[in-house]
């Protein structure tokens, strides 16, 4: 099906309660914080969070939308712990959470994109990821070696959100900063893939730099300025003077609430 | 006269010695100025990435795209050497970066396994600890992120730290003194380590730079800023 252009809000109206939401982005790079934000206004609740985690995080699991959690770290970068993700773990805020090596990470969504049960690999091998995702197994290599390695399960996504530099409304969209992420992994994983962008025009820059087509995309969203504080180059670094303000909001509650009030609501 | 910056320098510059043209991944600015003494000198192969997804020559031009996935294929492909922090080592040398208590409600959440527990699986794994304390020097680690030798790590080489250097016994895994640098006491890595290391009849100081080594290492981090925040 061709993509529509919609709103934030359109996205929204599409997202259910307890479903599987990939986040795209890296930490508090190139998050797709215009649709976070329209995901912190709306009622929904219960989601499954895959992330490799930032602000994103936090600020879902500040504000209870979060059931469980998938991620491999969060972390604001410039501030390396998540404060708000931090304090939904310490407080015990977080149903479920599975927790994984940031590489099993991209092959359960690499195995969900290319339609597998898992995918095989050494990553988590003794660890205590395995002990604590008991769902986990493990597989003998079935050829003379016979190797014991983790069979990472699909992470399969109901929907997932991305934003990228530049777009077309057909679903055509570009990276134009230093590295794509897993961005096309997560919208490959998904049912649905909706991708904000700075701006609905392409880029007259070499093909390499098209990271999605018009297969992973459902719906395309105009958001310029749509990472928020998280970094974008090149059309923005990261906002820190803000991202610090957000990271202090975890104090008390009545500095959450202010921050809220401003900010996400 | 060698400052203990300039000593764990050089020995996070020795981690890399015979490593060839792999990818060096320091996690902090001592390792990392580790990484460009070693490159200058032992170790030209060395390849480094900016921080972000540039591989930068020993100029500082860039010589390759290295993005987060092919970070994942380089180390899954084994031709890399990290050295990363530690919130907690153990005596088996697994490492903490994900919580500490219990993991169900944990109390104090960091970052997460992050790419520790496929890091120390797949290839060379070396460790900086700039405050070595019994705090992070634990018997039994709360979580085990990156492995050890007994369960089932590439290679655990070295761990450098504002007092020592520690490696791995051959024999069973565990962690055993290597050097204590200069004007540190052995006494005083003993008490700062909560379980009983692998001590060699006679400890050697750990080594200081040579001259040229020393005239680099200005050049790389003039006025002593990265080297200067390490004290004992």
């Amino acid at each position: 099906m061709s993509p529509q252009v919609m709103t934030p809000e359109d996205v929204v109206a599409e997202l259910r309660d307890g479903m599987t939401l990939g986040i795209g982005g890296w930490g508090s790079r190139r998050k797709p914080m215009t649709l976070v934000k329209a995901i912190a206004r709306s009622g929904l609740k219960d989601l499954t969070v895959v992330s490799y985690g930032g602000p994103d995080v936090g600020i879902l699991c500040a504000l209870g939308k979060v059931r469980k959690l998938v991620f491999g770290f969060v972390s604001l970068d410039s501030i390396p712990l998540e404060p708000h993700f931090r304090k939904a773990r310490e407080q015990g805020t977080l149903e479920e959470i599975m927790e994984l090596d940031e590489g099993m990470f991209q092959l359960g969504l690499r195995a969900a994109a290319w339609n597998l049960p898992f995918l095989p690999t050494r990553a988590g091998l003794g660890s205590d990821v395995l002990n604590v995702n008991r769902e986990i197994k493990t597989i003998r290599s079935p050829y003379a070696d016979h190797t014991e390695l983790v069979a990472m399960p699909a992470l399969r996504l109901d929907a997932a959100i991305v934003h990228m530099n530049r777009a077309d409304a057909r679903g055509n969209a570009q990276f134009l900063g230093p590295d794509p992420y897993f961005d096309d992994l997560f919208c490959m994983a998904a049912d649905r893939a909706y991708v904000s962008c700075e701006k609905l025009e392409l880029a007259d820059v070499d093909l390499t730099r098209h990271l999605l087509n018009r297969t992973m995309v459902h719906g395309v969203i105009e958001a310029p300025g749509g990472a928020w504080f998280t970094e974008c180059p090149p059309d923005y670094n990261r906002n820190e003077a803000l991202q610090k303000q957000y990271a202090a909001s975890a104090r008390d509650l009545a500095s959450w609430d202010a921050f809220v009030k401003e900010h996400l609501s | 006269m060698s400052t203990l910056g300039d000593i764990c320098a050089v020995a996070c510059a020795d981690l890399f010695r015979g490593d060839g043209a792999i990818m060096a991944s320091p996690m902090a600015p001592i390792p990392r100025l580790g990484v460009l003494l070693a490159r200058k000198t032992f170790a030209p192969d060395l390849v480094l990435s900016d921080g972000i997804a540039t591989l930068v020559d020993d100029d500082g031009k860039p010589e390759g795209w290295m993005p987060f996935s092919r970070v994942f294929d380089t180390l899954w492909n084994a031709r890399r050497h990290v050295v990363m922090g530690a919130s907690q080592i153990d005596r088996h040398a697994n490492q903490n970066l994900s919580c500490l208590g219990d993991h169900a409600r944990p109390k104090v959440q960091l970052l997460g396994s992050r790419g520790a527990p496929g890091n120390t699986v797949c290839h060379t794994t070396s460790y900086w600890v700039p405050d070595h304390s019994t705090r992070v020097f634990v018997p039994d680690v709360d979580f085990v992120s990156g492995v050890g030798m007994a369960r089932g790590a590439a290679e655990i080489r070295r761990i450098v730290t504002n007092l020592c250097v520690m490696g791995v016994s051959a024999t069973d895994g565990c962690i055993r003194l290597v050097s204590v640098h200069p004007g540190v006491t052995l006494e005083k890595v003993i008490e700062s380590t909560g379980f009983a290391m692998h001590i060699p009849d006679h400890v050697p100081a750990t080594r200081a730079p040579h001259a040229d080594e020393a005239a680099l290492l200005e050049l790389l981090d003039p006025g002593a800023k990265i080297r200067g925040t390490v004290t004992a």
